[in-house]
């Protein structure tokens, strides 16, 4: 049987704000245990909670990214569970009224775009953290984490495929960090995954049963874990047997999923407004002032890019992958009026290296500066591509500019005519026969006393004109 | 409506609160009270009328993102029956 996958994921994206959302205790990671915990965290008796103006506005960033309807009136709700690391016995969330309703966000396939709903984004806050070494036997709590501002960015279940999973993940990646609305660091939690994941038979209209697979921290993760757990509801439908609806995680060591809970002891979370927070009400105003500050978005970059500089929309896609990328590739592109050309480099070269030596472009050697420089070198001819190939790989390693490698190695292309029709000469002589195929109408021939001219230069001869010389000569 | 036994000890046990068989009949009654003025409630024609999240038709008001606290993990782990490095000590728990 053919099965259809069917994919909903959500997200929650860690805010970076100053304070908490709802005290003035710090969010820095990587603190002492305990140390950024004051007593709204902690829940001692009578503390209130007063929201963080800066969480509100980050929000309604993320919103008007997704085109997605803000509502002027949200409501904090009380989502009831007993754990340790939640000293109040209950997370502070949205849930009837979120302040993101739905919008949209475009991803890349390949090389297909394809639109995701966005069902909703809400605020709330985050747990501290459980640590189950041994301590005497018992659990140690940070509440460090605890009250942490996040929002929780929900989809429709649009995805098709684990690929499409990873890039919507990968979007919104990019699209929050962009806003600078969250750091993005994955290792550190500020951006996790839950993916919602069930199959159905082709054609068939009702969904599968789905189950969920929780916290996942790497697009590497998502992907296997979305595979894994789709190749064994498929196997298990096809072996006769039934879904669960269930809560899973993802084992890295192993590749598989395991079951966490079942339905039968899925939480009840008795959600109820909570009588601490009034209603958020925000005012046209309040939302112009946000919209005021929004920057180029990447999908209005990425036609611009393609309009302005006449880069292929695949080369624009992948300069738009972060806000980093993109200011570089228009400053090498400005400095040089070489648009085309610096996509060339920076998607090709460039990327390759960073990728090779594990690199992000934040940490890249050669700064957009230099890449012009060498843009500039290849775009007027002192530079072939094999001389420039050269040069880049100095720029990498030596803090000099393109003019200072290509005059301390004196690799500049050779496109004085003499010099060149001095060397065509020789070689014509010293390679009768290769002269005498290409008068007989073989066409390779012409490479091969080219290739001789090229090695006679050690490289540096214009290759273009090397061509056109050897015709002359030869015609 | 009406709640059985059963109910009364799941809402017990998702509250984490302990309840013998005498209580449970007691809170059973007491329980069924309120739903009976719950059911008064509900029979009152709304049609038209927004819900309320708050008793009081008044809104938020928000802090600037400015750290304010600073550390008084001493003081307050002084009530804390066990600590250790910084950490409050829990009953052993894994999900």
């Amino acid at each position: 049987m053919k099965w259809e996958v069917v994919i909903g994921l959500e997200v929650h994206v860690q805010l970076n704000t100053a304070s908490k959302i709802f005290s003035g205790s710090s969010t820095a990671f990587g603190a002492e245990p305990n140390t950024q915990a004051s007593v709204v965290e902690l829940a001692f008796p009578g503390v209130l909670p007063v929201l963080n103006r800066a969480v509100v506005d980050k929000a309604i960033r993320l919103g008007l990214a997704l085109n997605a309807t803000i509502n002027k009136k949200n409501v904090f709700a009380r989502k009831n569970y007993f754990y340790p690391d939640l000293p109040k016995g209950y997370q502070i969330s949205q849930m009837d009224l979120p302040i993101v309703g739905p919008g949209t966000l475009t991803i890349l396939v390949g090389e297909e775009e394809k639109v995701i709903r966005v069902t909703r984004a809400h605020m709330e806050e985050d747990a501290g953290k459980s640590l189950h070494e041994d301590f005497q036997g018992m659990t140690g709590i940070d509440l460090n984490r605890a009250g942490t501002p996040l929002l929780e960015v929900v989809s429709e279940p649009d995805m098709r495929s684990a690929e499409e999973a990873v890039a919507y993940a990968r979007a919104l990646h990019t699209l929050v960090t962009w806003l600078g609305i969250c750091d993005g660091n994955m290792q550190e939690g500020s951006f996790r995954v839950d993916a919602n994941v069930s199959v159905r038979p082709f054609g068939q209209a009702e969904f599968g049963t789905r189950r969920e697979i929780k916290n996942l921290n790497s697009f590497r993760f998502l992907e296997q874990a979305i595979k894994y757990e789709i190749q064994w509801q498929i196997d298990t439908l096809e072996d006769g047997g039934r879904i669960e609806q269930a809560t899973v995680l993802f084992d890295p060591d192993s590749g598989e999923t395991r079951m966490m809970r079942s339905k039968e002891d899925a939480h009840d979370y008795r959600y109820f407004p909570d009588p601490d927070l009034l209603p958020v009400v925000l005012s046209d105003d309040d939302i112009a002032r946000v919209a005021a500050t929004m920057p180029e978005l990447p999908g209005q970059m990425k036609a611009r890019f393609v309009a302005e500089y006449g880069v292929s929309a695949y080369d624009a896609a992948l300069l738009t992958t972060s806000l980093a990328h993109a200011e570089y590739f228009e400053q090498v592109a400005r400095a040089t009026g070489q648009g085309k050309l610096a996509a060339n480099w920076i998607n090709g070269e460039l990327a390759a290296r960073l990728n090779r030596e594990g690199l992000e472009l934040a940490a890249c050697p050669i700064d957009a500066p230099r890449l012009a420089g060498l843009v500039v070198r290849v775009a007027d001819g002192t530079l072939s591509n094999k001389l420039a190939k050269q040069v880049f790989d100095a720029l990498w390693v030596d803090a000099l500019s393109a003019d200072e490698v290509i005059e301390r190695d004196g690799l500049k292309q050779v496109s004085d005519v003499g010099a060149i029709e001095k060397m065509v000469e020789e070689a014509i002589a010293a390679n009768p026969k290769a002269v005498e195929e290409f008068r007989a109408g073989k066409e390779k021939a012409l490479n091969a006393l080219a290739g001789q001219v090229m090695k006679a230069s050690k490289g540096k001869a214009n290759p273009a004109q090397v061509q056109d010389i050897l015709r002359q000569k030869l015609a | 409506m009406s709640l059985t036994h059963q109910d009364v000890a799941r809402i017990a046990q998702l509250a984490r609160i302990e309840v013998t068989d005498a209580q449970v009949e007691a809170t059973l009654a007491q329980l069924n009270n309120i739903f009976g003025l719950i059911e008064q409630m509900q029979a009152v024609d709304t049609t038209g009328i927004e819900p309320m999240a708050h008793p009081q038709d008044v809104s938020l008001r928000l802090r600037d993102d400015v750290v304010t606290e600073t550390d008084h993990r001493e003081a307050y782990q002084a009530v804390a029956p066990q600590v250790e490095k910084g950490l409050f000590l829990v009953p052993k728990v894994i999900e």
